[in-house]
């Protein structure tokens, strides 16, 4: 098996409210290998965009504080860098793209002006011109039409799509191993979203960047993504391949999150969501954080007073953190039959 | 741009004749012009009074002396005060020229000042230097300038007369002689208000500084600025401070305009020949066209300096495009 | 939170906010919680008493405007009871008088307490004259638009035109010399509203456009009934806290009038004023000081109230303490 190129270990990250403390992450460990699409799935406040925007040290440290964990990438621990070293690192070995385009970007300068800032922060001995044009490829790459004029253009002047793609281009602009895309997509009209979704393939083609691609659709994941992680309440509640977690998944969430999908190929009555509503990350459940809501848990008080590791489910790479993950061996998801016409993966 | 800044100045024109003549309307209802003269038994002869009534229009319907007002305010320079028959420019020139001075200085000083405390309590937010300066500004803020005002003089005179030193002069704007406008001697007279001016603004640009820079500083534009490995400092000034300072430029254009109208008060206090102390002795002296002339003056001041606002805003900020 | 001797003891309360999607009932009960319901207005008041500065506020507001509308019991002389024997005394030099005295023999401190009365009398109506005003014209402005907008905008903007105190001077003057407190306040009251105006209608036109008055509408609310019951309520949150603030501003703009000698007229004090007669004398200082430090306390305890206001109301601002 091949090294990888993130390495994280029982990351916790925690916030001091005047509620109380949330534990937004808590004590989480994944790997990520080179080349490869990780897919972290959850619902709003599961932890999964602050587990990386930690990595990159972007979690304001009055309230936030990280409060356990390592993450070796390329032989250090970025959590235990100083902020200058980790910024080295930032926007040039790991980028990364926000979910809001819309104010993502500075409004008062120029769209050319601040992808060029990306190259000249990490290499600032490059010459202007070979940065103007490196920029205007980039923004070519991407698909922004015109690059030339484009360059010197306002961030208002772009639209929505258009600006996704320039911080994409300002993501991989010095070409990183790892690209971290936080919900790219979710503030985008859906069209624009698959626009978007191709521009991050074929950027991946280029850079052969490993990705950790975040969001709360299922069929983004579906499409994009070769390993996946579910996080619920702070936890990685399940994680393996995309196919094994679509066909046959082993935690209750998981099966709850995609029963919860319509099936275009069927006729379905009802919609079946999971009943409640997604925890307090400041007083959580006791034992495991979904109990409340599970179906698989039948007033069992193992699932009330025990956190459940995440152990071995069947088959290579798969995991889920369940006392009774057993229980669900069999079950196949409404996904398991593979649909009539080609849908290309 | 050019387009926009024409249709300003044309509409401001039909606003500027609304204000003078409501303006001239009111003060004309409200006030005998000739009752000082009336007042005084030598002047109270129905034969210079009927005389005068008849040269300055008096007898005549309020249109009409609105337009020989109006007149007078073109062809001859603002016209002549009926107080004292003296034409009105000269002295209101003098005052303009002195209060400009005042206003300058403390602007400056306050916005210097200002946008630096606000940019640095922003970045050190809630430490101690972030709630001093906080308190200070809330303090200079609601203080009322002719209580702040009177507190220095009080103080000065108190020091003079226990050490027979004058620091700061509290009072008028030389000791004898007219001085030039930046010598020694008028700077120590006008230290004293420039500095009472001072706080005030400088309260408000360090608290409005400040909350620019906190709005800012959380926007997700910075947040991208970071991720991209900029280092803080950078991403403080060339990101932070650019678009934060924006909105102060606009407000201090503005209250430059505001404050030209004369520091009524705080001139009173000191003594200082200018256009709050021309307003206010001609306002008690009920010296009407002199008070016009004021008013006039003020409100162009106020309606070029909103409009130079707007023109900065929009050529600082590349979003607001007027057609 | 202490903790339970088992877990079997305590009872969860699950506090529900009714604007989120709330557990359901039978579920909840499974897990033997109790369920209680906050209203939006209380969330807004638990905020404000947490607000520590604006308690201060509140507390100093209290004692301070407390003692002026009780004044007649408070103040240990009457503000006009002149005593020639106890002439210009620093404050507790002599044993009754704690501020010491003016020129004439007057209590500083009686003067002041019933300065602070002319100051809250006058504050305190301006304000509601001048919000009550302001809101409806700017309600009109905003949610009519069109040319009834244009014409109260363009009133707006002429009265706008002039520094504010340059206008009230002016008029004062030209009305005769020094008036009476409620001459005064109509004053004053008579411009400021357009302040409050303005920002009316910038709410109203911003709120005018939300899809719940489109869903007013779409059910036949008519005009009145969709301005006062939709878009009203969410408007008070700014409207309250401009009013709170014109409470100081109106004030500070008296006491200037009065400073100058164009406000409220003898015998009736007024802090402004006593800050004025002290002008004479230089070498008491108490004179001028004392009245202005009133002042300045009244303008900051209703600056904290507002913050405090401001920050209750606005359900936007989230501010995570370190």
């Amino acid at each position: 098996m091949a090294e990888p190129l993130l390495s994280i270990r029982d990351l916790a990250v925690e916030f001091r409210t005047e509620d109380g403390i949330v534990h937004a992450v808590d004590g989480i460990s994944y790997d990520v290998f080179p080349g490869e699409t990780l897919g972290i799935v959850g619902e709003s406040g599961s932890g999964k965009s602050v587990s990386t925007m930690a990595l990159l040290g972007l979690i304001p440290q009055p309230p936030g504080r990280i409060a356990s964990g390592t993450a070796m990438f390329q032989g250090k621990d970025l959590l235990k860098l100083s902020p200058k070293e980790l910024r080295g690192f930032r926007g040039d070995e790991v980028a990364m793209v926000f979910q809001d385009p819309m104010t993502s970007l500075n409004p008062v300068l120029k769209v050319g002006y601040q992808l060029a800032e990306t190259i000249k922060t990490h290499y600032p001995k490059e010459p202007d011109d070979k940065v103007k044009s490196r920029v205007v490829e980039l923004l070519r790459l991407v698909g922004v039409p015109n690059p030339d004029a484009r360059v010197n253009q306002y961030p208002h002047e772009f639209s929505g799509g258009m600006r996704q793609r320039a911080m994409i281009a300002m993501a991989i602009a010095n070409s990183p191993s790892l690209l971290i895309a936080d919900e790219p997509t979710t503030a985008l009209d859906v069209t624009i979203q698959a626009q978007v979704l191709e521009v991050l393939k074929t950027v991946q083609e280029e850079t052969q960047a490993a990705t950790i691609l975040i969001t709360h659709d299922l069929g983004i994941v579906a499409e994009m993504c070769d390993r996946v992680l579910v996080m619920y309440a702070g936890r990685i509640v399940e994680a393996g391949d995309v196919l094994t977690i679509f066909r046959a998944p082993r935690h209750p969430y998981t099966v709850g999150l995609l029963d919860s999908l319509p099936k275009l190929t069927e006729d379905e009555e009802w919609l079946r969501p999971i009943p409640g509503s997604p925890p307090s990350l400041i007083n959580r459940p006791s034992g495991c954080a979904f109990h409340p809501r599970c179906f698989l848990t039948q007033g069992r008080p193992r699932c009330r007073e025990d956190v459940p590791e995440l152990r071995d489910a069947e088959g290579a790479g798969h995991f889920a953190a369940c006392h009774f993950s057993e229980e669900l061996a069999g079950h196949q998801s409404k996904f398991s039959e593979p649909v009539q016409a080609g849908s290309g993966t | 741009m050019l387009t926009y800044i024409a249709r300003r100045i044309l509409y401001s024109i039909p606003v500027l004749l609304a204000t003078s003549f409501l303006s001239f309307t009111f003060i004309t209802k409200a006030s005998d012009p000739l009752a000082n003269l009336r007042a005084n038994p030598r002047t109270n002869n129905p034969v210079i009074l009927h005389h005068l009534a008849h040269i300055y229009h008096l007898d005549q319907s309020l249109p009409v002396r609105y337009w020989y007002w109006l007149q007078d305010v073109f062809v001859h320079k603002l016209g002549v005060s009926l107080l004292t028959s003296q034409p009105i420019w000269p002295d209101i020139s003098v005052a303009i020229e002195h209060t400009l001075q005042i206003i300058l200085l403390a602007q400056v000083i306050a916005l210097v000042l200002g946008v630096a405390v606000g940019i640095y309590s922003a970045i050190r937010q809630y430490s101690p230097f972030d709630y001093a300066m906080t308190s200070i500004s809330f303090l200079g803020y609601a203080m009322p300038t002719f209580w702040l005002a009177l507190i220095l003089q009080i103080l000065f005179v108190d020091i003079y007369l226990k050490w027979h030193v004058r620091i700061f002069y509290t009072s008028g704007l030389n000791s004898g002689v007219t001085s030039s406008t930046w010598s020694i001697d008028r700077l120590q007279h006008i230290a004293l208000p420039v500095a009472t001016l001072t706080v005030v603004s400088f309260a408000l640009y360090s608290r409005y500084m400040r909350a620019t820079m906190l709005d800012v500083i959380n926007s997700d534009y910075v947040r991208t600025a970071r991720a991209k490995g900029l280092p803080e400092r950078l991403v403080i000034f060339r990101h932070v401070v650019r678009n934060a300072l924006i909105p102060i430029v606009t407000v201090s254009a503005l209250q430059f305009g505001a404050l030209l109208g004369g520091a009524i008060v705080t001139e009173s206090i000191f003594q200082l020949n200018g256009m709050g102390y021309f307003f206010i002795t001609r306002l008690q002296t009920n010296d009407v066209y002199s008070v016009m002339a004021y008013v006039m003056i003020v409100a162009i001041t106020v309606i070029t300096f909103n409009l130079l606002a707007d023109v900065l805003y929009g050529y600082l900020d590349p979003r607001i495009r007027y057609d | 939170m202490t903790e339970p001797t088992t877990p079997l003891d305590v009872k969860p309360v699950a506090i529900v906010d009714p604007m989120a999607i709330s557990v359901p009932l039978d579920l909840a009960a499974a897990e033997g919680m109790e369920l209680k319901t906050r209203s939006q207005w209380s969330y807004a008041r638990r905020r404000f008493l947490r607000h520590r500065l604006a308690m201060i506020g509140l507390v100093g507001l209290i004692i301070i405007f407390g003692a002026g509308a009780l004044a007649n019991f408070v103040a240990p002389y009457s503000f006009d009871q002149i005593d020639l024997t106890y002439v210009l005394h620093a404050p507790t030099t002599v044993g009754h008088h704690v501020f010491g005295t003016d020129e004439i023999g007057r209590d500083s401190l009686s003067r002041i307490i019933y300065g602070i009365r002319t100051s809250e009398q006058v504050g305190l109506t301006v304000a509601v004259l001048s919000t009550l005003f302001g809101l409806v014209v700017g309600a009109i402005a905003g949610y009519y638009r069109g040319w009834l907008d244009n014409v109260i905008m363009r009133i707006t903007d002429l009265i706008l035109t002039l520094p504010l105190l340059v206008v009230l001077l002016t008029v004062a003057a030209l009305l005769g010399r020094s008036s009476s407190v409620w001459t005064i306040v109509f004053i004053i009251a008579a411009f400021y509203w357009t302040g409050i105006a303005r920002i009316v209608r910038g709410v109203f036109l911003s709120l005018r456009e939300k899809e719940y008055v489109e869903a007013a509408k779409a059910v036949g609310a008519g005009d009145l009934r969709i301005m006062f019951r939709h878009i009203l309520p969410n408007t008070l949150g700014p409207v309250v806290v401009t009013a709170t603030l014109a409470v100081a501003d109106a004030i500070i703009l008296e006491s200037f009038l009065s400073f100058l000698g164009f406000g409220i007229a003898d015998p009736t004090p007024s802090l402004g004023k006593l800050v004025s007669e002290g002008q004479q004398f230089p070498q008491k200082w108490w004179i001028t000081v004392i009245p202005g430090l009133v002042l300045v306390l009244i303008v900051i305890c209703v600056n904290f109230v507002g913050d405090g206001l401001r920050d209750a109301l606005d359900p936007q601002q989230r501010r995570v303490r370190a």
